[in-house]
């Protein structure tokens, strides 16, 4: 078996996830960007007289929690372990590159889908029906998977400054909350902001949940999943191979 | 004897700088090899392309075997490593940064549990344990990096600088658990900038400058081969014909400076026998007498002189 890949090192990767947990969940500037952040963007829109249906921003809530908590933890760790000196130990433990990354991830998972739990309870509490309750889900863990291999791939410069990286973070995450159909339909975007939409993962996961919900959306379920799995695809990759060019860099 | 580490041709190049020049050497199982050179000579990077934290640009390390660049993890398996600037993590624990390693080095959690429990013991961590490590003091958080580099009973540890700044007590704890790992077969890799340190410890030490090997030898051998005249100094109880000193059998020069006087000699042995006769056909009892024989010390800044910042 491909030594990248074998179950030791999945086994490995569970337990830098562990460390995660327990040493970056309850860091401020997770907190602050991964809970606080979203939560304030909701009750700005939610409490600024738009008028849009209360099931429309809570399924945008929802899909903006996950993004939001998915990409809090992920991008911070590398620089942080790299401010933190602790980098260097992991760097010469029997670990691939790509389990550290991966370990990174299932934290930065883990830790969205958590999160996301409370405002999907909410909407439920609220009386919104859970129409597709099995495809929200998996849309739910793809999507954790895929926003935190973004968070990841965003930490790839090699600074071991964390505010650096959560700068270029917040930069890349606000932009993205507004073109993704969260506070704005898709059908009431321009022609260039919906050009925009179908390059934004968010927007499929928004889609997704807003289907699981309200029964409507504005692209084939199908296309979301596949779309989703794509940029999972697409950012784990990257991240991996990108982090292996640019850790020893940072020690 | 076997080989642990086997270097060939390492090389590590930053930008337009050479930090470490196409250097080749080996170590055997079961030594104890100091690696010593001035600040900027390139131990640490060369450590840390052993240790497969950086990749190397051109040469190639093999670990028992294990080629650090395509057989990593394999390599890492057998190794531990107290890195100089790395620390533990600081909101854990101490057993549970020692936990975390026995998971990332695959041991069962029995066998982690016990083995943490007996070096936090020997190391002296027992009672702070449970603990967060960013309230101990730099020797304990020292004395915890090296139990974490232990944990997985490794056949060879690499160790950068492990007693910098330390005090006495956790210095003198890890030279005397190192010295007791050598005995039951750890071969160790230490750099070190503390002379006395490697001469005490090291079997053979490798000298660098400049990114390039300039010496590597037994310390007592790297000695005698810098300087073939040896220094004696003498001090008398009563005045002695100088002249008459300067031409006994075995000294090749005296010279007096103030009550004492100084030799030099090539064969140490028969000088101090030619001045112990000396001294009972002249009737002046000898006072003090010392042999100066080159040190560590003398060989390192002989062989990086000028180097040091």
């Amino acid at each position: 078996m491909n030594l990248r890949w074998s179950s030791d090192q999945l086994r490995r990767a569970w337990a830098i996830a562990k460390k995660d947990i327990r040493i970056y969940y309850l860091k401020g500037p997770v907190l602050i960007f991964g809970v606080f952040m979203p939560v304030f963007l909701f009750l700005a829109f939610y409490l600024g007289g738009r008028n849009l249906p209360l099931p429309f921003l809570l399924s945008g809530l929802t899909g903006m929690a996950l993004f939001f908590t998915s990409t809090a933890v992920s991008p911070a760790i590398f620089p942080w372990e790299g401010q933190a000196r602790t980098l260097e130990r992991l760097a010469a433990c029997p670990v691939t590159v790509e389990a550290i990354v991966f370990g990174d991830m299932i934290a930065s998972v883990l830790f969205g889908i958590g999160v996301t739990a409370v405002p999907l309870f909410l909407a439920l509490a609220l009386g919104l029906p859970l129409l597709q309750g099995v495809v929200l889900a998996f849309a739910v863990i793809l999507a954790a998977f895929c926003f935190s291999a973004l968070g990841i791939l965003l930490a790839v410069p090699p600074t071991n400054v964390p505010s650096n990286i959560m700068m270029l973070s917040s930069l890349l995450k606000f932009p993205l909350v507004f073109i993704s159909g969260i506070f704005v339909p898709l059908e009431q975007l321009p022609a260039w902001g919906m050009a925009l939409a179908v390059a934004s993962p968010l927007t499929y996961f928004v889609d997704i949940v807003r289907y699981s919900l309200t029964g409507t959306h504005s692209f084939p379920v199908l296309a979301d999943i596949g779309a989703l799995a794509a940029f999972a695809l697409v950012f784990t990759t990257h991240a991996m191979v990108l982090h292996r060019r640019t850790l020893p860099r940072r020690i | 004897m076997s080989v642990a580490i086997d270097v060939r041709n390492a090389t590590k190049v930053f930008g337009t700088f050479t930090a470490v020049d196409h250097i080749s050497f080996e170590v055997r199982e079961g030594e104890i090899f100091g690696f010593l050179g001035p600040n900027g000579a390139g131990k640490t990077t060369t450590t840390r392309m052993l240790t497969g934290i950086i990749p190397m640009d051109a040469g190639s390390v093999t670990i028992f075997g294990h080629d650090i660049g395509k057989e990593a993890v394999r390599a890492k398996q057998r190794f531990g490593v107290v890195p100089e600037t790395s620390t533990a993590y600081v909101d854990l624990t101490a057993w549970q940064n020692l936990m975390l390693m026995g998971e990332l080095y695959g041991a069962d959690r029995a066998r982690a549990a016990r083995r943490s429990h007996d070096l936090l013991e020997t190391l002296g961590l027992a009672e702070r344990s449970h603990q967060k490590v960013r309230e101990y003091s730099k020797g304990m958080k020292q004395r915890l990096i090296l139990a974490m580099a232990l944990l997985h009973e490794p056949e060879l540890l690499f160790l950068d600088e492990p007693t910098s700044g330390l005090d006495v007590q956790s210095a003198r704890m890890i030279l005397s658990m190192l010295r007791a790992l050598n005995a039951d077969g750890t071969t160790i890799f230490l750099t070190t900038h503390n002379m006395e340190e490697a001469n005490r410890l090291c079997d053979r030490v490798g000298i660098i400058r400049e990114g390039r090997i300039v010496a590597i030898d037994a310390p007592e051998k790297l000695k005698s081969a810098l300087d073939r005249l040896h220094r004696i100094e003498v001090s008398f109880d009563g005045e002695i014909p100088a002249g008459d000193l300067a031409s006994l059998e075995g000294i090749a020069r005296a010279e007096r400076t103030g009550d004492k006087w100084q030799i030099t000699a090539e064969n140490p042995d028969q000088a101090i026998r030619s001045l112990v006769a000396f001294s009972g056909r002249h009737g002046a009892a000898i006072l003090t007498l010392q042999t100066l024989a080159p040190s560590l010390d003398d060989v390192y800044l002989t062989l990086t002189r000028g180097r040091e910042p």
